[in-house]
């Protein structure tokens, strides 16, 4: 069974100055980890290092036997090649493709039975041809999601999802990214500041 | 309106001029904005004040300096004769490059502004679902910068039908050739031929207006 495994250190400058985010870490295939703390702390930093979108000054990145990231070493891998999906806080979805084709753009070869399949979990079926900026809130989250299994990624990289989601629509798209969690039975690492998300969420919560 | 031989010659060689120039520095300007909009390198100021002198400096000026560098008497002049066979002062080539190089920040900054200005996650979000760099430009990037696009192509078309300055001191005032219509304009102001004059002012009148509306109304129906 393959883990995720991290020791990082990054310099990072915040409002109230430079710091230090140190982290090491092993999370195993089927986790849920929610990363909470307080704004600044560097949980988006960290979720960035692992897609390698955000290199970190030293340390290790590893999947499996794959390694990602090794200062020692110099061995960086792009982001193009970790096979991790990356859900935005704003969810990036493209203006210029449907909701269809937006979920097409995350597959090497397209397979149309898993894009309609994805379509139906997420409940998607009367936007397809819909454009993103015509969607909701929790369409676009829903959209995003979908997006981010369409190329059964390992790793399930959240950046605070729900943030931009009214609290009364909460609850429902908690239980949607579950479910996506699911689906794909790999690693899925959420960042979040709300405490109680990662309770009804987490299998596990890392406090930064 | 009398359309005469020599307006219409003159109308195609300024037609000629502002197409090729739009057409190669949309092809030059696409890669430049990327690295300007998203590169982080030593030098990158000055790279772009370099790039806005021509919005600054007298036209003059800066042909003055091209037609120095077109002289055989000077290392890049006399290399183009001496191994090319070309000389580009006074030819529609050297008025072309000048036309090209005076033309640059219209091209370039509405093209940087527009990349510059899409969130980052777009290209991230790219990134993470495998996609190389030239798939995410192509499919991604510019797609959804047309607005911009459109705007770089309609101010760089429209800047480059007025050219007046440069074209006269690279290229002189030969009919067929490097004649333009801004040049023709003056010239026959200067032989009190207004209603010949009016034609040319005319003409570019309604191209800067037709371009000008069609920014505008671009970035009207990009804000509903």
């Amino acid at each position: 069974m393959k883990s995720l495994e991290l020791k990082v250190k990054k310099k990072m400058h915040t409002t109230e100055g430079e710091r230090y985010l140190e982290f090491t870490d092993k999370i195993d295939q089927g986790d849920f980890i929610c990363l909470v703390g307080h704004s600044g702390c560097g949980k988006s930093t960290l979720l960035r290092m692992l897609a390698g979108l955000t290199n970190p000054d030293e340390g290790k990145i590893s999947y499996g036997d794959e390694v990602w990231y090794d200062k020692q070493s110099g061995k960086n891998i792009e982001p193009q090649k970790r096979h991790i999906a990356y859900m935005f806080q704003d969810f990036a979805l493209f203006p210029n493709m449907t909701v269809e084709q937006n979920i097409m753009f995350a597959q090497t070869k397209v397979d149309k039975e898993m894009i309609k399949e994805l379509i139906n979990i997420f409940g998607l079926n009367n936007l397809e041809k819909v454009r993103p900026t015509k969607l909701s809130g929790g369409q676009k989250q829903r959209v995003a999601l979908a997006r981010a299994l369409a190329s059964r990624p390992s790793i399930l990289l959240l950046d605070e999802p729900l943030s931009a989601i009214d609290w009364h629509m909460r609850p429902a798209l908690q239980d949607e990214i579950i479910k996506a969690h699911k689906y794909l039975g790999g690693i899925s690492i959420m960042v979040t500041h709300d405490q109680q998300e990662a309770n009804k969420m987490g299998d596990r919560i890392i406090t930064l | 309106m009398i359309a005469n031989a020599d307006f219409i010659q003159t109308m195609a060689t300024t037609g000629n001029l502002a197409l090729w120039t739009t057409i190669i520095l949309l092809i030059i300007g696409l890669p430049i904005a990327y690295f300007l909009a998203y590169g982080d390198f030593k030098g990158k100021s000055a790279v772009e004040a370099l790039i806005c002198m021509p919005m600054v400096l007298p036209p003059t000026v800066l042909g003055f300096y091209i037609l120095l560098a077109y002289s055989p008497q000077n290392s890049f002049g006399a290399m183009l004769e001496q191994y090319f066979d070309i000389r580009l002062a006074f030819s529609f080539t050297g008025v072309l490059i000048a036309s090209v190089i005076c033309s640059m920040p219209f091209m370039i900054q509405p093209l940087q502004n527009g990349l510059a200005l899409l969130p980052s996650s777009y290209r991230e979000a790219s990134y993470t679902m495998g996609k190389s760099k030239t798939i995410t430009f192509f499919k991604v990037l510019l797609p959804n910068i047309k607005g911009s696009i459109i705007t770089a192509i309609a101010m760089t078309f429209a800047h480059c039908m007025g050219e007046f300055g440069i074209v006269l001191m690279v290229g002189g005032n030969m009919p067929g050739n490097t004649r333009v219509a801004s040049i023709a304009l003056y010239d026959e102001v200067q032989s009190l031929n207004y209603e010949a004059a009016n034609q040319y002012a005319l003409l570019m009148f309604v191209v800067s207006f037709i371009a000008l509306t069609i920014i505008y109304s671009i970035n009207k129906s990009r804000r509903i």
